[in-house]
This record gives C-alpha cells, structure tokens and sequence, in this order.
C-alpha cells in the first residue's frame, strides 16, 4: 500500500489541527468557553452538532488515499502499485463502488430500468427487463422475496444500531457519572429524563438515527443499488456518500483561505488607516465589483488551460481532479473574502479608539504586538461567525457553479455535478429521479445543520444579540 | 406626529396576500380569454398560420457562403442559396439533378498546352478538367435594397453616408427594395470571393488546390486590398480569375486542375452559390457592421426562402421568396415512395410552408417538451427522452410508443453518412507505430470498445457499429459477412458477433502485457484519452470507456482540455488516444478513405488525417481510388484499403449513427435526405389540424392553483384566528 | 454633495483600470489569440494563415501589453489591452469576437433581464417583507417558530432545485405556461410569470428571515414600547412605525442591488430560455468570447459602483445627520 497525500487532503488535516489547536486553547479561556457552552446548551444545536460530526468523520475517512499494491510477478524487481487513488471510505464501503450495473436501475430494483433485446434459449427476440448483475442477485424469486429481505436486513439494521448506541449509552453514562460523582447508573437516568445541561438525550436520539442510517447502509447495500444507479451503473448511494467530502471541502477550505487575507488586511486597513488603508480598500473594490460568476469563470477556465498544458504533473486523473478542487476553493475564496475584509476594517476602526489599545499605543508597545494581542482576540467572535455563515452557502454554490460549467471537474463526485446530471434524467420518460433525490436529500440534511448550528453560534457569540435577550 | 387619517384603516393582513391571489386570478382569466392554450409560446395571431416551428440552439455564425460551412448553418443556407445543382429529393444512392443550371455539367480535359483530350485520357495526362456550365434565364433575385434604384435610375443605397444610417438598426428600415436577373458573372463573382482577403473560406486552402489560378488570385488581391484604404471595398470584377471566367450572359467556365470528379459535389455545396456584387457593395459601406448588417447577417439569394427576422438572440424567420422561379415537386422517387406518400404532391408548385420560425432553444429538453406538445413540427430526439418516444420491438424493429402513436407521431429513420471513430496516434511511442506490438495492443483495444453496448446506452440503438470507416449508401459499403471486421468480429447465423473478451486479453498478452501489466517491470500499463469537453454527459460517456478498458485491465487516464487545446494537441501529435467523427462532404468513398491518407496527415501539416496513419500500400491504392468511376474495380481496390485498415487498427472503428426524425401528423414529405439541405421547399404542413391537437394536449390542469390557494388560506387563517383571539385579550385586559 | 459625487465618479475610475487588468490578465493566460482565432473560424480546414488572418482583422495581432517594437508611448497604446480597453471608458463595446456589435446586444437584451429581475425584486419585497411582518406580528408563537423552522429549511434548499421542480410541475405536468422562450412586449408576461415566482419563492427563506430579525429589532425599541402602552392597536404600529422604521434598512440594502438588475440572473434566464444579459454572459462564457465577457465584467463593474454611490446617497436622503463629505 501506498499512502497518497493529495493537496486537499493535506490541506483538511492542517484545518482540523487549527481546529484542536484551537479546542484547546478556548478550554483554557473562560470567556471563550462561555459562549460554547451555550452553543451546546441548544437541543436543536446539538442535534446540528451530531449530524456535522457525521459528516466531517465521513469526509475525513474520505480524505485518507492511497494505492493498492499490485501481486509481485515473475522476476519483477519493485513492488508496482494500482493506478487509481482510493480512500479509508472506499475501503469501509467494500463493493459499493464496483458493482456497476449497465445503465440505469431504480432504488431496490432487480431488475434495469430499461427494457432490453435479449435472444431466449428457442432463438427469438424478446424485450424485457434484464436481471441486475448486483442488486437482489441474491434472491431467487425477487418478486417474493424482496420485501422480505429488505425488511430482515433493516431489522438486522435496527438491532445493531440499538445495540450501537446503548453501549455509547453506557459508556457516556459511566464517563458522566464519574464526572458529576453521581455514579453511573444517575447520569443515565438524568440523561434519559432530559435534565442534563448538555442535551445528551437529543445527541443520542441523533446519532442514533445515524447509526442506523450507517447500519442500514451496511446491511443492504451489499446487496441492493439503495438509491439505485446512473446511466453507466454506477450505484448512486456510493456517489453520495462520496459527495461528501467535495462539499465539505469547498464549505471549509474556502474559507480557510481567504481567511488570513480577510482578517490581516481588514486589522492593517483599520489600524493604520491612510495609504495602507487606501490600498487595502482599492484592493477590494475592485474584487468586489467584479461580477463574481465571472470572475470564478475566467479564473477556472486558466487554470484548466494551465492543467492542460502541464499534464506531467498529474499522475493520476484523481489528483488532477483534486488540483482543480483545490484551485475552485481558491478561486471562491478570493471573490468572497472582500465581505468579512470591510467588516474587520469598521471594527478595527472602532476598537482602535479604545482606550486599552491608545494606552498601549501610547506606551511604545510594537505595532504587531497590538495587532495579534488587542486587536485580534477581539475580532475572532466576527471571523468564525463569518466562517459558519458561509459554510452553508459555499456547498449550494458549488451546485450553481456546476451547472454553469464552471465547477469541479466531471470525474469529482459531487453534489452539483449529481443535480446537473439529474436535469436530463428528470425529462426521461418514465422519470429517473433518485440520483436527484439522492443528492438533494444529502445536501440539504448538511445545509439545514450548518444552517441551524450557524445560528446558534451567532446566538452565542453575537454580543449584540445577547445583549437584546 | 400629527395623524393622518387614512381613508380605509389597513387592518387587515391579509391585504398583500388577498391581492397577490386576485393578481394571479386575474392573470388566469386574461389568459383564458386568448383562444390558444395558455403555455402556448407563441403570440395568438399566429394560430392557424400555415407556418413552420422549428429552433435553432446555437446562432449561425457565418450566412455568407463564402465562409459557411456548418450543419446549423446550412438549415439555412440551403433555403436561400441557390448553387448549379443540387441532390434529388427522393432517389437514393444520392443523385446530383440540376437546380438552377439547363442541365448537368459534364467535363472535358486539356493537357498542360491546353489541348483538348478525349474522355478517357489516363489521369496522368490530364492537366485540366472544364466545366462549362449554363444556367437558366429569367430566374431573379430575392427583394433586397442592395438592388434598389432611385427615381434617376440609380442605386438607392450604394453610397450612404453615415448620417443616413442614423434610423436604421437592420434591413427592414430601408424602405426600398429592388431585385434583378440571376446570371452567370454572379456564379464567377462568388468563385472569386472564396479567395478574397477580407473573408475567410474555409474551403479556399482545398480549392486552391484545384481551381486553376486561385492561389495567385488571393495574393493579388491581398496585395490590391492592402493598397486600398480602409474605407473602400475590393472590386472584384477589376480581377480575372483564369480558373473561372464569364462565357455569356447565361454561361460560365470552371477550370479544375487535373481530373477531380468529385468536384461536381462541391457544385451543390452554397460555396458555389451565386452573390450579386451588389451585394458586396451595399453591406461593406460605413457603419454598415456596427450595425450587424452583413451578409453574415442578411443573405441576398434566390432560392425559395429568404431571411426577414435574423435575431441571433431570439428568433430567425425565414420567408416566402416572392420572386421565386418556381420549382414542382419530383414526380419519381425510389421504390416504396409512393406507398409513404411521399409522391402525393408529385407536380406541385413549391415550396408549401409560408414561413419558418426558428426559436433560439439552448436545452435539449424544453426543446423536447415542446414538441410534444406541440409546438415544434418536427425534432430529434435526445438520449434521454428516447424510452418516451422509441420502443424497439420484439423482432428488433423500432417503433413508437403507444403514447406517441396515439398522438399520430411518425418516425423516420436513416444511417447518417458519418463515422465516429476512436482514433490512436500513431506517432505515439505506446500506441502507435507499426510494430507488431502496438498493432496487437490496438486490436485488443478494438475488441474491448464494446460499441454495441455503447450504442444502446448512448444512443438508445441509433446506430449500427463500424466495420469500416465507409458507412451504408456509401460506394465500397459491404453487407453482411463480406463486410465485416474478421479482426473484432466473428459471423455468425445471427449476424456479427463481437470477440469475447478472454481474446482481447490474449492478444494483449501477445503484445506484452498479460493482464495489463508490463511482462517485464510489471507496470500496469496506462494510456491516456485525450478528450473534450465536462459536461454531465461526457463524464459518463467518459466513465464508460474507462469501463471498457477495465476489461482488459489497462488503465485509462482521461485528459480533458477545450477544444482549441485539444485541436492543438492533436496538430502537435501529442495525443495518444482520442474519439473524433467525420460528417460526409458528399457522398464518395474518397471522402472517408481520405481520413486515412498519409499526405492528409494532421501532425504539422494540419490535414484531416488526425491518427497521423501512414502506409504507403494504402496511399498508393488511394490515389489510385480517387479519380475511378463506382464500378467493380473500384470496389475491388476499396475492400483491399479496408483490409489494410483493419488490419493495423489505427481506428477502432466506432459506429454509423441513425438518425431518427419525429414528426407530428401534420407534417408531410418528411423523407429525410442526408445530403440536400434545401428540403424544406418540399415540406407542408395541415395548420388546422395542429391547431386542434394543440388544444386537445394542453389542457391546462387547474386542480394546483386551488391547492396553492388553499395552503395559503390555511397559513393565513390560523394567524387570524390567534390575532382575534390576542386582541380580545387585549380589550379584557384593558377593560379590567 | 455635488462635489462628492463626482470625486466619487473619479475614485471609480482606478478601479475600473483594474478591472480591466484582471479580466484581460486572466482571459489571455486562458486563450492566446490563437485559440480565439481558431475557435470562430469553425471546425474543418482551418490552416494557421486563416489564423493570421483573422487575428489581424479583429485586432488581435499586437503584443498584449507592451509593444517592445513601438517608439515612445506607443509602447504602451499599441498594444491589445489599450486599445480594446481604452472604448470601453467611452461605452463603446466593439463586436464581439463572433463578429456582432455588443452595445447593440446589450441594448436589446437588457429588456428580457430587467422584465424579470424587476417584478421579482419588487413582488419578492412584498412578499417577504410581509411574510415577516406576519412572524414579527406573531413572535414568540408556534405561528413565528415554525416561520422560522420553514425559512431555515427554504435557505437550505439549492436555487437549482426551485427551478428544476417549479419547471417540471408548472409547464410540463400542469401545461400553465410556455416551458421556455420569451416574446418581447406584453406577450411577455406569460413566459415571465414562472420565473418571477420561483425568484421569489426561492428568496422568502433567506430575506424573511433577515426582514423578520429587523423588525424584531424596530419592536423592541424604546418608542414603539411607549406607543404600546398608550394602547395604540398593535397593528397600527405595526404599520405605521415599525414598517416605516424598518424600511429604512431593507431599502438601502435594496438600492445596492438596483443598477445590477441589469445584468439579469444568470441561472434563471439560461434555464428559460429568456434572451436577457445572464444568458448572454453565460454563453460568453461556455464560447469563450472575450470581446463579451470584458464588455459584461466592466459593464457589471460600472452598475457596482454606480450601486454603492446611489446606497450612501440613500443614506443621506433617510437620515440627514449623515453628511457626505
């Protein structure tokens, strides 16, 4: 096995280490701590929580790659390794991704959902529709039996789900118990009754609710297309799944790199004021007032002619795919950085008159060290605001940004390349509708959590708002 | 503050909402009172119209005939232009009858002093080839203000000034219009503006090959152009062109370098459409361009149609020719015409349709949609809306769908004169080359590309897999066993059978590389598509080929760049494997067999060669090929290039696509012909009975409206019922 | 005020230069003239001296940015950036790379977008804006929660989504409107209609939301307490106060917007076939045409900045404590 690090890949880990780096460093400070703990205090914000963990623990599985190793042959020297780039999750989702069927088969199906010519054993033509090579291959008579196996592997589901979470039951319970010094089997029932300040039970019911959803997954689609197949095969419950890690990639990375721009030129803009602030301002004016569609076009577009005409440097079509992901967040992230610039300039502007920081002007202290010690903890509550809010935003753009052509590129899982397809399924007769449900249905359950827990952080740590409470 | 009192208290929330039904309602109603369906598209004034719906999905950027050249401009085109000959309507193998010419043009040869040569002269000794051509008398020109004359007899709008294009924002503005007799010096004027400086011919680089003088003719005239100021337009008519001369009022000459009998096709081709030099005059004033008034934009001809509306971003209208010379329609076809009604307006004056209005449609499925419900006459049919319209029945025949039946759709179907091919570079040190290796690896490849699978997942079946790069009606096409690949395929009582797989993967380890991997480093082995284009389908289509290679274990790469960058690849020979399609000129054999000749070849010298293929037993039998009459010998030659061809594999060879054509009921003579595209004189339609199925299938559906409406009352009530009950309080509480 | 209005105009002129830079920079590391050049002289036959030939016509035959060969300023002015750039201060957007005038497209195409962008924007604000005065009305009820819950899960629906289904249901299923197309003048008004109440459907999410917040902040003000315990009717100063008071924001966010109406909503046209601006640029864009990607970049450009000075305008106008200076 070869470990593949891909740009995005290395990139998601440097985030998730800001993010521990930065778990650790609010635990040690109160005032940081507070607005959290409210965050958590919020049934439906710890229910947004649990399905973003979920999420993010997909993508991360998803982000993990690397390259079989190829069976050594005769008097071969080097161990070969196979060509194609596959991840933890593809590992952990076995055959989903190769059991392709011809073309297009409905959710459960058994058989394609076009009819075919077929030649029967007397020698005539007849049209029907053929068997799946993969979904329900199992049964013998699927029109019997189908209703039966799905039902037996969802209880099968349900069980270990059950099974799953009493046992997070137990060990949160202990873990709890411990804590509060009530002994365990008090937390438990404190938890079950709702009266812990920290919803566990909505946490619980949650993350039930997505075990199960994993166990089912588990259970059937081993053996059944769940959400069917596209028009090549493929299964589009693996596509989905898939999906996943592009959407949280461009909802996060984005940000992640307009980031440092945003918040220093927005201080220096506000800070020093005259030129520097002169520049800064031409600087996002003229960003700004760029039609962004178009300048995410022209920017995609030179980076494609670049990719072509340096295809050396891809080795893999995956890694070209991940270059051009990378450069999309890039590219959005330099037209949508100019908002949370201006902010942090009119704040900068505002706190730069209080006295704390004119004392310290007054007293020498470096300007940098008024930067990074005064200034900066006290722009951070607008900056993750900012960086939450546009989560959401971020994952239905690279929907629209597909569909003008303008996306990631063709071979990437995503989201909006599954609802670009699904246009022209959708005027199919009979329709082909689940890859649009699918993706839909994926999208929006991670859009409504951002959403949901976008506002319960703002709710926290929006001083202004709290001061209205 | 002091009060003001308002006439009515807003005391009602519901004001905004209450306002937006009626507004809706109202909108109904408004619509009801038209007498055409509601999602009709078009204004009511056109109901029952005996006019023609169609669209267009991409402006045509060129109407000049000089620079035209693609299928989407040649709907056109065909309508307005009106060259020497064209196909007959009905006959197939394609024939060549005469359009506006007395009768067909037949050569005679001179040697290198000019001498006249018999007709069967070696085609080494044959310097030129005439053509003298006589066209009819009397045949005139569309109205046209380029034709307009003043009360003095003098051209109306030859020498506008800027002033007086003020008010003009297109052709309609010029309220004067005029027309004159086609003749033969306007043939001659067209030859020569393929060569001139300021257009771009796309055929001027192949016809400078073979129209006598014409590559000196262009230096002349770049030469003569660049001494001219800006301003002022290049008369043509001040230059001889020796290859192409004015014999009389009614009669002119081509001169052909050596014996080129293809040259007749190119005669139906609008290249060889006559433009008044008036024409030149009037577009090229000042201001004219910045007006988008040119001969792109309005061509003059004297076909049946002419453009009126030419709106790139809407709609482009084409109309009734008022001067047109007439024409009737044919009286023969071939066999089974008559039973097709396709002769039951043998001997009618055409055209029959007044007028055609193309719609700017960029979706394939709006597109679909209106066509079933009637608003378009006639459509193709896209991939996905396929299962809706075509079920293929139990013995392979293709028909409709009970539900297009019903609504008395007809199909019509025929196997385009086009290849699409899966081409290898041959300069590509992998793939290419002669090697017994690459040419093993290529076979593999050929047999793994399982076409006939492609086909029915891309092409619901609208194709039939190549056995040649020459497809059906085209001279050297073998039926059946005779004619099949023995390289990929095997016959058998059911037809050809493709060779399983476990033979490919035999050939590949003959070529080195057993189970897709390098016999000696055990490498896999990867190879790389070059393709274009990221669109939903592509990837998919893509997705499926990396399937097919899967087959054999062999990794696919897929490089995808635009399609300059791919052009360029390709003429910088660093692609290695790429999908390319040909689209026939005219109906010969050369026309395909030249894809593979090795002086055509794309790597620096930009020909359509794009595979680089070069053998020199092949390109020996083709110039052999090219100049010979259809007949056994040819044939002969023909089956041994082919042979050669399958052989090293320098294509696998795709399919032939089918296209396939529904038409409503009230559409007639919807024979498709591949070749003409000056069809449409010979169309009609019945508007009445479109009007009445139009009503009958866009029944509006009402039930949605109310439910809205009903939702919204439901939202709103309870708010009511809470206000009430919350004011009621307040009153309690400040009575107590 | 005069006078800050045209410093204003002049400070635009800085940044429409770099505008310029950007959009050209990037549109020529992306396609060489050649590939302009190749991609309109079509597919068949096309030999490099036609290439030649067709840059030197459309003026693409100079060095991009600066003439080595050229004596003095002319470094600078012959070159294909100034002299495509320089008309476009004067509004003059030359023909596109296919050959047709672009102000004359502009000019025509500009109807189609605004017949759409300005009945949404101004049915969206009163649909929202009632939509949330009906939750402020109500708040704290299950009537403003669930408001709430229903515009979260609306924003976090793909705009895609409205489209896809709206059209499917309407036109296809329910034959209440054309699917697509467009028919200058009143005509119009069929082929509008659909798209006009998906915009405003698919806005009610995000801007209820948002006006719902800003009258709740108008409510809880001092005044309109005091005017409460007066007894004057709560929909009255609902109305008369807060509505007024709450204007004041949601309009001046509304004026920044204004002049881009223009550019008509990219999406929207190109799945209806509407022949507005949006759909123009986005074939711009798919074919590639630069002479119309600039064009739109620095008209888009101009109606941003025109936006901005008509928003501190509006300010002053609202409030005349602020002074423009």
């Amino acid at each position: 096995m070869m470990w593949v690090l891909l740009w995005t890949d290395a990139l998601v880990f440097a985030l998730v280490a800001v993010i521990v780096t930065f778990v650790l460093y609010a635990r040690k400070h109160e005032h940081m701590r507070a607005p959290w703990r409210e965050v958590v205090r919020g049934r439906i914000a710890v229910a947004a929580l649990v399905v973003l963990m979920t999420y993010t623990v997909t993508g991360l599985l998803d982000s993990v790659h690397f390259r079989k190793a190829l069976p050594m042959q005769d008097g071969q020297q080097e161990v070969q390794y196979a060509g194609d780039v596959v991840s933890l999750l593809d590992g952990l989702l076995g055959d989903l991704a190769t059991q392709v069927e011809k073309t297009y088969s409905a959710p459960f199906a058994t058989t394609l959902y076009t009819r075919e010519t077929v030649i029967a054993e007397d020698g005539t033509q007849q049209r029907i529709f053929p068997r799946l090579k993969y979904g329900g291959a199992h049964l013998a008579d699927p029109v019997s039996e189908r209703v039966g196996d799905i039902a037996l592997r969802s209880l099968r589901a349900l069980g270990e789900a059950l099974l799953i979470i009493l046992l997070l039951y137990a060990l949160l319970s202990a873990w709890l118990g411990r804590r509060w010094n009530t002994g365990s089997a008090a937390a438990a029932l404190r938890m079950l009754r709702g009266e812990t300040d920290v919803p566990w039970r909505t946490a619980l019911v949650t993350l039930f609710v997505f075990v199960f959803l994993a166990a089912l997954i588990v259970n059937l689609a081993s053996v059944w297309h769940v959400f069917g197949t596209d028009k090549v095969g493929k299964d589009v419950l693996y596509q989905t799944i898939k999906s996943i890690r592009t959407g949280l990639v461009i909802g996060t990375l984005t940000t992640l790199v307009m980031l440092p721009f945003a918040v220093f030129l927005g201080m220096m803009a506000g800070y020093f004021r005259g030129w520097v602030d002169d520049v800064i301002q031409y600087l996002y004016t003229t960003l700004n007032s760029i039609p962004g569609v178009l300048l995410i076009a022209a920017s995609v577009l030179m980076m494609q002619v670049y990719m072509d005409t340096h295809p050396e440097l891809f080795e893999t079509m995956e890694e070209r795919a991940d270059l051009r992901l990378l450069f999309l967040c890039l590219i959005l992230g330099i037209t949508s950085w100019t908002g949370l610039c201006r902010l942090l300039r009119g704040e900068t502007l505002k706190l730069r008159e209080l006295e704390y920081v004119q004392a310290a002007d007054a007293f020498g202290v470096a300007k940098a060290t008024i930067l990074m010690r005064h200034l900066l903890p006290n722009l951070m509550h607008l900056v993750l605001i900012a960086v939450v809010i546009d989560f959401s935003g971020l994952v239905l753009a690279e929907a629209v940004l597909s569909y003008v052509g303008v996306g990631v590129d063709a071979t990437t899982m995503s989201w909006g390349n599954m609802i670009n397809r699904a246009r022209l399924e959708m005027a199919r007769e009979p329709m082909v509708w689940w890859s649009l449900l699918a993706a839909f249905s994926f999208m929006f359950m991670l859009v409504l959590a951002a959403n949901l827990f976008a506002d319960a952080v703002r709710d926290a740590f929006d001083p202004r708002l709290r001061a209205q409470r | 503050m002091p009060e003001m009192r308002a006439p009515e208290p807003l005391s009602n929330p519901l004001n905004p909402v209450a306002r937006w039904i009626l507004f809706i309602l109202a909108g109904v109603v408004l619509a009801a009172c038209n007498d055409q369906p509601w999602n009709s598209p078009y204004p009511p004034d056109q109901a029952g119209a005996n006019i023609l719906y169609s669209s267009f999905n991409a402006r045509p950027k060129h109407l000049d005939p000089a620079q035209s050249y693609s299928a989407n401009e040649a709907v056109f085109t065909g309508q307005i232009y009106e060259p020497p000959l064209q196909y007959h309507f009905l006959k197939r193998p394609y024939q060549l009858e005469p359009l506006t010419v007395t009768e067909m043009p037949r050569p005679y040869y001179l040697d290198a002093e000019g001498r006249r040569l018999a007709d069967d002269t070696a085609v080494e000794d044959i310097a030129f080839s005439v053509y003298d051509i006589s066209i009819r008398p009397g045949i005139r020109y569309q109205p046209h203000p380029a034709f307009a004359r003043d009360g003095q007899g003098e051209y109306a709008y030859h020498r506008l000034d800027a002033a007086a294009l003020d008010d003009v924002e297109n052709l309609d503005d010029f309220p004067l219009s005029g027309s004159r007799e086609l003749i033969a010096a306007d043939y001659v004027y067209q030859v020569k503006r393929l060569a001139h400086p300021r257009l771009h011919s796309p055929i001027f680089g192949l016809m400078a090959d073979y129209i006598a003088g014409l590559k000196d003719y262009a230096v002349t005239l770049r030469e003569a152009d660049k001494a001219l100021p800006e301003a002022r337009v290049l008369d043509l008519n001040q230059y001889p062109l020796s290859g192409a001369q004015v014999l009389d009022r009614y009669r002119y000459r081509i001169t052909v370098r050596g014996k080129y009998p293809q040259f007749q096709y190119w005669l139906a081709m609008p290249f060889f459409a006559p433009v008044p030099w008036e024409a030149d005059v009037f577009y090229s004033q000042p201001g004219m361009k910045e007006r988008n008034i040119s001969l792109d934009w309005y061509p003059v001809g004297t076909g049946p149609y002419m453009l009126t509306v030419n709106n790139p971003n809407r709609q482009m209208v084409l109309e009734r020719n008022p001067n047109f010379h007439g024409e009737r329609y044919p009286d023969s076809g071939e066999a089974g015409d008559a039973e097709a009604g396709y002769l039951d307006d043998a001997g009618r004056e055409l055209p029959f349709i007044d007028k055609v209005i193309y719609s700017l449609e960029k979706e394939a499925i709006p597109t679909w949609n209106k066509f079933l419900q009637g608003y378009y006459d006639a459509s193709g049919i896209s991939s996905d809306s396929f299962d809706q319209a075509i079920q293929v029945g139990g013995g392979g025949d293709i028909s409709l769908t009970p539900d297009l039946k019903a609504r008395g759709v007809h199909l019509n179907t025929a196997v385009s004169t086009s290849v699409y091919y899966m081409g290898f570079n041959m300069l590509d040190p992998v793939v290419g080359g002669d090697s017994e290796r690459a040419r093993l690896l290529r076979r593999a490849i050929a047999i793994a590309m399982d076409y006939e699978e492609y086909i029915s997942i891309f092409a619901n079946g609208r194709g039939i897999p190549a056995q040649s790069p020459l497809p059906p009606e085209i001279f050297g096409f073998r039926e059946g066993q005779a004619g099949i690949n023995n390289y990929v395929y095997a016959w058998t009582e059911r037809g050809p059978q493709r060779k399983p797989i476990a033979e490919a993967r035999r050939l590949l380890a003959e070529a080195g590389y057993p189970d897709g991997r390098d016999i000696k480093t055990g490498k896999p082995l990867v190879l790389y598509l070059d393709a274009t284009g990221g669109g939903p389908d592509d990837s998919a289509r893509q997705n499926w080929i990396r399937k097919q290679f899967d087959k054999l274990d062999i990794q696919l790469q897929i490089r995808n760049t635009d399609y300059n960058r791919f052009q360029d690849k390709m003429l910088k020979g660093r692609a290695q494997i790429f999908q390319w399609g040909w689209n026939a000129d005219y109906p010969d054999p050369e026309n395909f067999l030249f894809l593979l000749y090795g002086k055509n070849i794309k790597f620096k010298h930009n020909g359509e060669n794009a595979a680089n293929y070069k053998n020199p037993e092949y390109d020996r039998l083709f110039e052999q090929m090219k100049n010979m009459e259809n007949g056994p010998q040819r044939q002969q030659i023909i089956d041994r290039m082919i042979e050669i061809l399958r052989h090293d594999a320098p294509w696998v060879f795709g399919f032939h696509p089918k296209q396939f054509v529904l038409y409503h009921a009230w559409y007639f003579n919807a024979k498709s012909n591949l070749m003409a595209n000056n069809t449409l004189k010979y169309r009609r339609i019945d508007p009445q009975l479109r009007e009445q199925r139009r009503h009958e299938w866009n029944q509006p559906v009402l039930w949605p409206l109310g439910l809205v409406a009903l939702l919204l009352v439901l939202m709103v009530v309870p708010a009511v019922v809470s206000y009430r009950r919350h004011e009621n309080r307040r009153v309690q509480t400040v009575q107590s | 005020m005069f006078a800050y209005i045209i410093r204003r105009t002049l400070y635009a002129i800085p940044i429409l230069i770099g505008v310029n830079m950007i959009t050209f920079v990037l549109f020529f590391v992306v396609n060489s003239p050649d590939d302009v050049a190749r991609m309109n002289l079509g597919m068949k036959h096309v030999t490099p001296e036609a290439i030649e030939k067709w840059k030197a016509d459309h003026g693409y035959d100079q060095p991009l940015l600066y003439n080595a060969d050229a004596p003095g300023v002319e470094r600078l002015t012959d070159t294909i950036f100034f002299e495509k750039s320089v008309k476009l201060f004067a509004f003059e957007f030359g023909s596109s790379d296919a050959g047709r005038d672009i102000g004359a497209d502009i000019s025509e195409r500009m109807w189609p977008s605004l017949a759409i962008a300005v009945p949404t924007l101004l049915l969206g604000l009163l649909v929202h804006v009632s939509f949330a005065m009906l939750l402020a009305f109500f708040r704290g009820t299950y009537l403003d929660l669930s408001g709430v819950i229903l515009c979260v899960v609306l924003m976090s629906i793909s705009g895609l989504f409205y489209i896809i289904a709206g059209q499917y249901l309407f036109s296809k299923l329910f034959h209440l409107v054309p699917v697509s197309g467009y028919e200058p003048g009143w005509q119009a008004w069929r082929f509008v209609l659909l798209p006009v109440l998906i915009g405003v459907f698919s806005g009610l999410g995000a801007s209820g939301r948002w006006y719902r917040t800003i009258f709740l902040e108008e409510i809880n003000r001092d005044y309109v307490r005091t005017a409460r315990a007066k007894g004057l009717p709560e929909l009255r100063l609902l109305f008369r106060h807060v509505l007024k008071n709450a204007m004041v924001p949601i309009l001046t966010g509304v004026v920044v917007i204004l002049p881009l109406l223009f550019m008509g909503s990219l999406i929207m046209e190109s799945f209806f076939g509407i022949p507005g601006l949006g759909s123009y640029t986005i074939e711009a864009i798919q074919k590639q045409d630069f002479a119309i990607v600039r064009a739109m970049v620095f008209l888009g450009s101009v109606l941003y900045i025109i936006g901005l000075l008509l928003t501190d305008l509006s300010y002053t106008l609202v409030d005349p404590r602020i002074r423009l200076s």
